[in-house]
């Protein structure tokens, strides 16, 4: 933390440690530099359970996680072969600028400013969520529109701080907000009583709340105010990297369309199907395409499962976090999931 | 001059002495270093923006003149959604600003008793003064932060549990309600009526001064000003039939109506800052007073003055001169230490510009680039403001 923290200021007063990275990912990129040392750095929250916390092992694990997994398998043959930076919303675009990391994938609303205006390319949505709010059930609120005069605890740098502006000011509801610079603070206020609500990501909500004291006591409220497409993402300017990254993504979902699974994976190899056989690299040179061994898919899916796989074992029903697939199920199963085949 | 200088005999005696001139030679190298600093800076700068444009990350100033979009639980000014990233700047700015003043002027009364505490005959007094600054100055100040704002927050009672001050305000977790005062449109004439009142104390001051540098006699200067500023001001105030009033606050929903909601982070911050800044401020006092030789105090006992003006005109002058500089530098370490409000929640320049801003217009050089400059503005003038200060205080030799 305190390493990236000094990392950053260092890139914004001086651009200097930006010359040192850029250098690497123009020559040879940055897929080589990956290869060079050995491992993937991946840049995550601080916590937020589902998405990427460190689990009872002390091993980060989570939905955005297990991308940056699927990329140390396809590139290694080794879903371990990543590290970790644990990056607050404020920290986390210098820190991919700067070159501290290979890939954000920390709960990151893919947005329009954000993708055209710090030099950075969102490569999927791996969770289709929006904003919603967690009140006292002894409260008895039943709708955001009876906020009124409510203290909204926020965390900084975050979309959530723009849409909670927009939606009380466009239905003018008269609220007072208290802005925290770490996620654990802003719970930790909110837990206190300094805040009626909290709000953010209706995803981190459900997670946030096991993580009160009495989860019991507490209610998530039904509105949805904004769209949140979280997805990793990659420094502009390298086509080849940002190539790998979104077709990894493709590939889990691809999986998943296909019936492929982890438990399956080898029998799959025998399969007839050629959409199978091109996906687990039997037929064609599809990871030479993207600077991997040809069988990237295989390694993938032996080691992490598909998209389904993923969310299942991390945020799905029968997880304590409890999300239905919902919108994010594939485009098959009535979901806007969709890859472009791998062919 | 030159031509003291032996020439090295090949060339031209006039040229050789221009290279060999110790003037020359001093501008000359002078102008070589201030080209290469130059340079370093032209070079990062020109190193950064290639990169950034490189990177496509968006460099310039125009993000001043968009519209912030996000809302700021404190601010003096009027601030809403619509309002610029430039409004955010003044907002977090004065927010600093608040925190910076109110905090020096206690920290300021906090150190000084507690530093005179520390020197008092009095067992219990000096052992408990020496238990604060010992306790205080060695425990990080964000821990304090923390201590004050999650440790003491989490024992406040909730809104409709709180607990009732005298003059009907309030205390709970979402900090201190008072009643607003609502003042009647002629109230300005009475700010007028005051500020004419306290020049005028200037000049009776400066009177009572001269009239006892020249006769000895001190005229009763603290009755006169009292008087005169109660007086005038009293006299206005009923003459025009001004009015005041202070609004009753009342539960509604969530929180308290019609009153002045100072929230519990500007609370923690400041607590934390002025008895943090106290403690270092009361052992610049100590240092001070024990800095003036006994001899002094004894030489004034013997020239008759009792014991009030012996500490007002010969040892506090005296201490002062000591206790200045090094006060300074806590002033602008308090000033500087409340950017760790961003921790607590409170929206001070940091939190919202360097911290909100940024990240929202993803223009980190510029924010950054900005925030500094304003730190080092306010420390600048802070000691410019007290070199002035020290300069007049500063014993004159006679």
């Amino acid at each position: 933390m305190q390493k990236t923290l000094l990392k950053v200021a260092l890139t914004a007063a001086l651009g200097l440690t930006a010359t040192a990275s850029y250098a690497g990912s123009h020559g040879g990129g940055t897929l080589q530099a990956v290869m060079d040392k050995g491992f993937v750095q991946c840049g995550v929250t601080a916590g937020v359970r589902g998405f990427s916390a460190p689990d009872s092992n002390n091993n980060w694990s989570g939905l955005e996680v297990d991308f940056c997994r699927a990329l140390g398998a396809a590139i290694f043959d080794d879903a371990d072969a990543v590290r970790y930076t644990p990056l607050t919303s404020t920290e986390r675009f210098a820190a991919l600028s700067s070159g501290e990391i290979d890939v954000l994938s920390r709960t990151t609303t893919w947005t329009m400013t954000r993708d055209t205006s710090l030099g950075i390319n969102f490569v999927g949505v791996m969770f289709y969520d929006g904003q919603g709010f967690m009140v006292r059930k002894s409260d008895g609120i039943s709708s955001a529109m009876e906020l009124g005069g409510a203290s909204v605890c926020i965390e900084a740098g975050t979309t959530t701080e723009l849409n909670a502006a927009d939606y009380f000011s466009s239905n003018g509801i008269d609220v007072n907000t208290v802005v925290f610079e770490n996620q654990d603070e802003v719970l930790k206020a909110y837990e206190d009583g300094r805040c009626d609500v909290y709000t953010t990501d209706s995803s981190a909500l459900a997670a946030e709340r096991l993580n009160l004291e009495d989860p019991d006591a507490h209610v998530i409220l039904s509105e949805i105010i904004s769209k949140e497409p979280l997805g990793p993402s990659v420094r502009q300017g390298d086509d080849g990297w940002f190539n790998l990254n979104r077709w990894v993504y493709f590939l889990l979902l691809n999986a998943e369309e296909l019936g492929v699974t982890q438990a399956n994976v080898d029998d799959m190899l025998a399969s007839d199907n050629p959409a199978i056989k091109r996906l687990l690299g039997v037929e064609g040179t599809y990871g030479d395409m993207i600077g991997v061994s040809n069988d990237w898919g295989y390694r993938i899916i032996k080691a992490l499962g598909n998209y389904g796989e993923m969310y299942e074992r991390h945020v799905g029903p029968s997880t304590d976090i409890g999300i239905a697939r919902g919108v994010n199920a594939l485009w098959t199963q009535g979901g806007i999931q969709y890859a472009p085949p791998v062919r | 001059m030159a031509s003291e200088k032996k020439s090295t005999g090949v060339d031209a005696p006039a040229k050789a002495s221009f290279i060999y001139d110790p003037k020359v030679r001093a501008v000359f190298y002078q102008a070589l270093l201030l080209g290469g600093v130059v340079w370093f800076g032209l070079y990062i700068w020109g190193n950064l923006t290639a990169n950034m444009a490189r990177q496509n990350i968006r460099t310039g100033w125009d993000f001043f003149g968009n519209t912030s979009s996000f809302d700021i639980g404190f601010t003096l000014v009027e601030y809403s959604r619509s309002s610029t990233f430039f409004d955010v700047l003044v907002v977090g700015f004065l927010n600093t600003m608040l925190v910076a003043v109110v905090g020096c002027i206690l920290a300021t009364i906090l150190g000084f008793s507690m530093g005179v505490a520390r020197l008092s005959s009095n067992w219990v007094v000096a052992r408990l003064a020496t238990i604060y600054v010992e306790v205080m100055r060695n425990i990080p100040l964000l821990l304090q932060m923390f201590f004050w704002y999650f440790g003491v927050l989490k024992l406040m009672p909730s809104v409709k549990q709180s607990f009732e001050l005298p003059f009907n305000m309030f205390f709970n977790n979402r900090g201190l309600v008072t009643p607003s005062p609502v003042l009647s449109d002629n109230f300005n004439l009475v700010w007028m009526a005051l500020l004419v009142a306290l020049i005028a104390t200037f000049f009776v001051s400066r009177w009572a001064k001269r009239k006892q540098d020249l006769t000895g006699v001190r005229p009763p200067a603290t009755l006169i000003n009292l008087a005169i500023v109660i007086g005038f001001v009293g006299i206005v105030w009923l003459a025009i039939g001004a009015s005041l009033s202070w609004t009753t606050p009342v539960l509604a929903g969530f929180n308290f109506k019609d009153g002045t909601k100072i929230p519990p982070e500007f609370l923690a911050l400041l607590w934390a800052l002025v008895l943090y800044t106290g403690a270092f401020i009361a052992e610049n006092v100590r240092a001070g007073i024990l800095a003036v030789p006994k001899g002094q105090s004894e030489a004034a006992q013997s020239l008759g003055l009792n014991e009030a003006d012996r500490l007002r005109q010969v040892i506090i002058p005296q201490a002062m001169r000591v206790i200045v500089p090094p006060l300074t530098s806590q002033y602008l370490n308090l000033t500087k230490n409340s950017s760790l409000a961003v921790a607590i929640g409170f929206p001070e320049l940091v939190s919202v510009f360097m911290g909100t801003t940024l990240n929202q217009t993803g223009q980190a050089v510029e924010v950054v680039l900005v925030t500094m400059l304003i730190y080092l503005s306010i420390s600048l003038l802070t000691s410019a403001f007290m070199n002035w200060y020290n300069g007049r205080i500063a014993l004159t030799e006679r």
